[in-house]
């Protein structure tokens, strides 16, 4: 069963990697994240559910992770915002430096 | 039906459901749909959870998706163009090299999840939230706390942000320092 899991949150990994390297708006490139970290959850409910015995610990871990994706989250609309209303720009391409 | 296997074929169908979602997320013509397919994904994700005995943090993980998905649906039909996929779009870059990272990531790591040992050591059948709960509120309360604080630091970092009135005047004509009088020392 830890072998399936693991290969299913390898595959939404994956997909997430393609999605943050291939995507030209902000917005598509952050749902890659949030794939990504989507699978670091269920890695980590995983192992705690099948290597650690019930250490509540592992449960705390994806608590963490929880509040990562919501600063991700948070942030990145609010730099989309920033970004746009400088620059007009809602992909990367219209972005051709960091500094404003 | 046997227990395990009826959690083995959850886990499966669900396994099944996130992948094929989270593939669909950028497959998909219309960006707001694409919001919604990843909602699905979260949501496949956070029913494994629950088959895998983590009831709460699957049902935080579903209740917290789904409401940032629709945020994010907001975003979509604020900013983006083409929310609702009524054209073909294809807005993508380096298309060849983010495919192979991403089966190349899949690969490595389904390879290291199929061929490593892992110690057997499943969790018991006790109340897994109750023990999360006591977790959080003794031993590592200060973690939950911090977790806390960093969640108020991103909400101000995040209005500093986006407010339309910077530091150094309106947003849209750009953050331009204003130029010091030598005379003074003040800026002009």
């Amino acid at each position: 069963m830890i072998d399936l899991l693991l290969v299913i949150a390898a595959a939404v990994f994956g997909i997430g990697v393609y999605g943050a390297l291939s995507q030209q708006s902000f917005v598509m490139i952050m749902m890659g994240l949030e794939l990504m970290l989507n699978s670091a959850v269920l890695v980590v409910v995983t192992f705690w559910w099948g290597t650690t015995g019930g250490n509540p610990s592992g449960q705390l871990l994806v608590i963490v992770i929880l509040a990562v994706m919501a600063v991700e989250a948070a942030i990145g609309f609010a730099l989309v915002t920033a970004v746009y209303r400088s620059r007009k720009a809602d992909i990367t391409e219209k972005l051709r430096r960091l500094r404003f | 039906m046997n227990p395990g296997l009826l959690s083995y074929f959850l886990v499966s169908a669900f396994g099944i459901g996130a992948v094929v979602s989270g593939w669909l997320v950028f497959r998909t013509d219309s960006m707001l749909r694409a919001a919604y397919w990843l909602m699905v994904s979260f949501v496949a994700v956070g029913a494994m959870l629950v088959v895998l005995d983590a009831q709460f943090l699957g049902l935080i993980l579903i209740l917290m998706m789904s409401g940032e998905m629709t945020i994010m649906a907001i975003f979509m039909i604020m900013f983006m163009m083409n929310p609702a996929g009524l054209n073909p779009m294809t807005m993508v870059h380096q298309h060849r090299t983010s495919m192979v990272a991403g089966v190349g990531s899949f690969l490595v790591l389904a390879w290291v999840g199929v061929v490593a040992e892992f110690p057997d050591r499943p969790a018991p059948a006790v109340d897994p939230t109750a023990a999360l709960g006591e977790e959080l509120l003794g031993r590592s309360m200060l973690i939950f706390e911090s977790a806390g604080v960093a969640l108020l630091a991103v909400m101000i970092g995040a209005i500093a942000l986006a407010a339309k009135r910077g530091r150094f005047g309106d947003a849209d004509a750009g953050s331009v320092e204003p130029e010091i009088d030598v005379d003074t020392g003040s800026r002009t």
